[in-house]
């Protein structure tokens, strides 16, 4: 299979790249790893005219500290923020890089890309949403710097203007105290997530919730804030029965479509399972306890 | 060399390099069947623009053997009987080469983590996994060509 043709160009600079797109028009898309878009072309739902190719923009693949931040470039792969110490201080970022697709994809696929992709099915909002999250954006209009919430508007849509790109995502750390889990659940290693979940909260004394975020990922348009359910975690101590409810309210918060990946009902009861690990996950590391995440699929072990 | 824009990176490989070693299975960025090594890291070749990869050093399959001599990972492969049609081999000799690039004693957590990305319908993998372990052990006690 190939691609329908397009005009190809490869940008020197951020700035070229900008201007680049925006003088192509909606027709044109930028191009980081490709591991999308690439298959989306040669399947023909996806015939842009032109494609700006940013892979070779110097300086944009990093995961560095900065002023209690995490700063993660554009263009670092998946498999480089997995290996990334820095960003293993996160660890609800280890689980989630760790586990997209496979090791070929992690080695060409970009956090930008996913970031700016909106795939509802992607790995990395809901475990960016589970953290206090901004999205760096440089465009023709300039820098701007967006609360990841208000950069997704929908499914594959975001607030990203013609010739605008992701410049970096800047996590910040999470409180001491704090722990987070992401974990999916797939088929199979190289396939998209069927249902994910994030969880990051804050223990304090006596075990009392002091914080709690709950996200649930390929349930809905965008991945979605269970609010309700982290009400029934928040402000009291942790227990088998506050947890039953927050599991409870996550799934009543779902809205998951039918697929081939399953019906309905079988992605929320198994949204209802990961939920629940990833509290117990996100409780043990908040409690200081080394707890290995990993994504789920046929085969793994 | 020149190429179009959307020449995928096995195409040029296979159709125009004639360097047919390196399959083309799903061609959807599932199997793995394509799997190169670009600039040392596994990479779907049927996932890449041959143009992404202008400068970079590509590895495939027919870069193993050297000088008649088969490379480690393809004589342990070859002596555990790890395929049988070997459609989908040479992806997961250039897996293995990445994961023993990284890791010279992989446990079996390590070596499932590194082969997610192959698929082999004949095996069902239980030689597979002796052929990296056999590999591992080759390359780590010097036998074989490194």
């Amino acid at each position: 299979m190939y691609p329908a043709a397009f005009q190809y160009f490869r940008a020197q600079s951020i700035e070229g790249a900008i201007h680049r797109l925006s003088e192509l028009g909606e027709d044109a898309r930028p191009l980081a790893g490709g591991q999308s878009l690439v298959p989306l072309m040669k399947l023909r739902f996806s015939r842009p005219s032109a494609l700006v190719d940013l892979g070779f923009l110097p300086g944009l693949s990093y995961v560095r500290t900065e002023n209690g931040t995490l700063r993660l470039g554009a263009l670092t792969c998946h498999a480089d923020v997995e290996e990334s110490d820095a960003a293993s201080r996160i660890p609800i970022l280890h689980d989630c890089a760790a586990g997209i697709a496979d090791v070929q994809v992690r080695n060409r696929g970009t956090i930008g890309g996913s970031i700016a992709e909106a795939d509802p099915s992607g790995d990395w909002m809901p475990a960016l949403l589970a953290l206090d999250t901004e999205v760096r954006c440089v465009g023709p209009k300039g820098d701007r710097t967006v609360p990841l919430p208000e950069f997704v508007c929908d499914a594959f849509t975001t607030v990203l203007e013609l010739g605008e790109l992701v410049r970096e995502a800047i996590v910040r750390f999470p409180a001491k105290g704090s722990g987070g889990a992401y974990i999916a659940f797939k088929r199979s290693a190289p396939v998209y997530a069927t249902v994910s979940a994030a969880v990051q909260l804050r223990l304090g004394k006596n075990d009392v919730c002091e914080d709690c975020r709950i996200v649930l990922g390929c349930v809905g348009l965008t991945a979605i804030r269970a609010r309700d359910a982290e009400m029934q975690l928040t402000g009291r101590p942790l227990t088998a029965h506050s947890i039953d409810h927050a599991v409870e309210a996550a799934m009543a918060a779902a809205e998951p479509e039918p697929d081939l990946r399953g019906s309905a009902d079988y992605k929320r009861v198994l949204l209802g399972a990961l939920v629940r690990r990833a509290i117990d996950a996100a409780a043990r590391r908040a409690r200081g306890e080394q707890v290995e995440v990993h994504h789920e699929y046929i085969g793994r072990s | 060399m020149e190429v179009e824009p959307r020449l995928l990176l096995v195409d040029l490989l296979r159709e125009v390099l004639d360097l047919t070693g390196t399959h083309i299975g799903c061609d959807t960025s599932y199997c793995g069947a394509c799997t190169v090594l670009l600039n040392g890291r596994s990479v779907k070749s049927c996932t890449i623009f041959a143009v992404q990869t202008d400068g970079g050093e590509i590895h495939t399959v027919e870069g193993l053997a050297r000088e008649g001599n088969l490379h480690p990972v393809q004589q342990a492969f070859a002596e555990c009987h790890g395929l049988q049609c070997g459609y989908c081999t040479p992806g997961f000799l250039m897996s293995t080469c990445q994961l023993l690039a990284g890791n010279p004693n992989p446990g079996d957590a390590a070596i499932r983590r590194a082969l997610a990305g192959n698929t082999c319908r004949c095996t069902g993998y239980q030689n597979i996994f002796k052929a990296v372990r056999a590999a591992a052990a080759m390359m780590m006690s010097g036998d074989g060509r490194r």
